[in-house]
């Protein structure tokens, strides 16, 4: 359980986090969302004690990051950014020098530490200088550290960056398995990780909370949530103004190789449009129905400024 | 208490062992005898004073580890900081006094190894006539006890910053300051501005004339308790200065 309450950090003249508030529960997968310099790290070492709040609290399984700092820390596991390391050490003796100072001591050490050598499959490089390792390696390393103790609470900056492909499929097969049993945040880049492995996500920028649902959720903010695209080769004549005569369409766009249909807010169109075009016999190759891309509802939500309103989409729609 | 032996132990143990898996160690090592000989043979004249005591080489010591105790406690924290792992070791359940003191107790006990290995001019003198042993084994627990207050002044510098350089150029000008406080040129100096109370105050604080006293082979417990004294209150003061870093 991580419950976060009105965190404030001010970097000097810079408010790197704003006011943000929100709890995780067992259980719960969070992804955290933003652009470059949102908050995302700086909210992180927050709840993990690195940094001090300049105002609000942070909660891990009910204990102050603050004012019992001991008793929280020893329940969380922590990949920092970019994942620091001791580079002269080698993941062997890194790993044990983690397992002393989490107090883990004999067969048990050797047991936890094998149990994690394992899930980050370290066994290869096992006896390797950390800074002889390549870049996944040693987000690898990074990684067992963090699993080692088991701990009831993880918090993972940018896992899967610098991994391979099954890497990084193996490193969300891992949070999965582990996500029942245990609370835990991620951030991300990469938004297909939201949906394969978030139960919830939280979009920030600029240091404010700006989105907080399920993935499911978050897709249905999208512009092209439920969007039909038709691909044709030729857009009949006129095409445009028909189907924007149609019950539950909002507004038309040409898209490379064809048209996409966008509904008013809650409608579900396909059917009325798939109809529609098999009656026209408009020589349409493809009919792609979109659940909406987090994509789009990222870009947004982060830089409203350069959203084109559908109405404006629709004119533009409207004149070609 | 066993849990902060624990922490401390396992800091202290990781710290300790990285002194020795690079060259620098070894450099260290081999420039600290190097110095400490020469100094003691040529500057000071080892062999004319026709004494068999160690106190030509005690001298040097406090000068010798103006620079030299900086250049150990300079990565202390700096280095910690430049690379990030600060924040892997102060997110683990460890207070900054665990961690504080491990780092700081690797860096002693590592300066303790370099003065144990100077044995052999121990041996010459021994060879050469018969020295009070008492007094050398005062010496080194004196020249022991400077170098972990020396230490523990670099260790607070070290937390401030994480660029070495500074730390070591900072470290070995408030050393300066503890050293010089007990020289003559100070303390004329001192005497000629200062009512007599300050200046024995300046006195009081100076490296130079607790280590005197002890390598004179007279261990008196204010020495002692100043020494250890330094050591607690800058130690005090790298949580402080971490503690602040935290805050921004
Ligand atoms: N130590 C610091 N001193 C001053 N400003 C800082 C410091 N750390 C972070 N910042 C600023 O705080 C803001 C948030 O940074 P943060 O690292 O939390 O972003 P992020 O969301 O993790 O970005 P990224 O996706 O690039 O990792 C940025 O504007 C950054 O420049
Ligand atoms: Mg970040």
């Amino acid at each position: 359980m991580i419950e976060v309450q009105s965190l404030t950090k001010d970097f000097g003249p810079i408010r790197a986090v704003d006011h943000v508030t929100f709890t995780v529960s067992k259980g719960e997968v969070l992804g955290f969302l933003g652009p470059n310099g949102a908050g995302k790290s700086t909210t992180m070492k927050m709840i993990t004690g690195f940094l001090a709040p300049t105002s609000g609290a942070a909660k891990v399984c009910g204990h102050d990051v603050e004012s019992d700092p001991i008793a929280a820390k020893r329940r969380l596991g922590y990949l920092p950014e970019g994942a620091p390391l001791y580079v002269d050490m080698t993941p062997a003796a890194f790993l044990r020098f983690v397992a002393g100072i989490r107090g883990f001591k004999g067969a048990e050490q050797k047991r936890r530490i094998d149990r994690a050598v394992q899930m980050a499959q370290l066994e290869t490089v096992y006896n390797q200088p950390i800074d002889t390792l390549s870049k996944g390696f040693k987000r690898r390393v990074g990684l067992a550290q963090a699993l080692l103790h088991d701990p009831e609470v993880l918090v993972l900056d940018e896992p899967t960056d610098g991994l391979d492909p099954n890497q990084k499929h193996d490193v969300r097969e891992i949070i999965r398995e582990m996500a029942p049993e245990k609370t835990i945040i991620i951030s991300t880049h990469i938004l297909e990780e939201v949906d394969a492995i978030c139960t919830r996500a939280i979009i920030i920028a600029a240091g404010k909370v700006v989105a907080d649902g399920t993935p499911k959720d978050l897709e249905a903010r999208s512009r092209t949530h439920q969007a039909v695209t038709l691909k044709m080769r030729a857009v009949p004549a006129a095409a445009q103004q028909m189907l924007v005569a149609l019950p539950g369409v909002e507004a038309i766009e040409t898209v490379p190789g064809g048209l996409r249909v966008l509904p008013k807010p809650g409608e579900v169109i396909y059917s009325t449009v798939e109809g529609f075009v098999r009656d026209k016999a408009w020589p349409v190759d493809d009919i792609i129905f979109a659940r909406g891309h987090l994509e789009d509802v990222f870009r947004e939500i982060t830089r409203p400024g350069e959203r084109r309103p559908a109405t404006a989409a629709a004119a533009e729609g409207a004149r070609a | 208490m066993s849990l902060r032996l624990r922490n401390v132990s396992a800091v202290f143990k990781r710290e300790f062992v990285s002194y020795f898996t690079t060259p620098v160690a070894y450099v260290f090592l081999i420039v600290f005898l190097a110095l400490a000989g020469a100094l003691t043979f040529y500057i000071g004249n080892f062999f004319d004073r026709n004494q068999a005591d160690l106190d030509a080489f005690f001298t040097f010591h406090p000068w010798l580890y103006l620079f030299l105790i900086p250049a150990i406690s300079m990565r202390l924290w700096a280095e910690e900081r430049k690379s990030g792992t600060v924040e892997f070791l102060l997110t683990m359940p460890v207070t900054l006094w665990d961690a504080v003191l491990g780092k700081f107790l690797a860096a002693w006990i590592f300066a303790g190894v370099a003065l144990v290995l100077t044995f052999p001019i121990w041996l010459t003198v021994n060879y050469l006539g018969e020295p009070d042993n008492g007094a050398v084994l005062a010496g080194y627990i004196g020249s022991f006890l400077m170098a972990g207050a020396y230490l523990a002044i670099g260790s607070c510098l070290s937390a401030a910053t994480k660029n070495q350089v500074i730390a070591f150029v900072l470290a070995a000008a408030i050393c300066f300051l503890f050293t010089l406080g007990g020289t003559n040129i100070v303390l004329g100096f001192a005497a000629s501005i200062l009512p007599q109370s300050l200046v024995d105050l300046v006195a009081s604080f100076s490296f130079l004339n607790h280590f005197d006293q002890i390598k004179k082979g007279v261990i008196d417990l204010r020495d002692l308790i100043f020494f250890l004294s330094v050591m607690g209150v800058f130690l005090y003061a790298t949580t402080l200065v971490l503690e602040l870093k935290k805050g921004q």
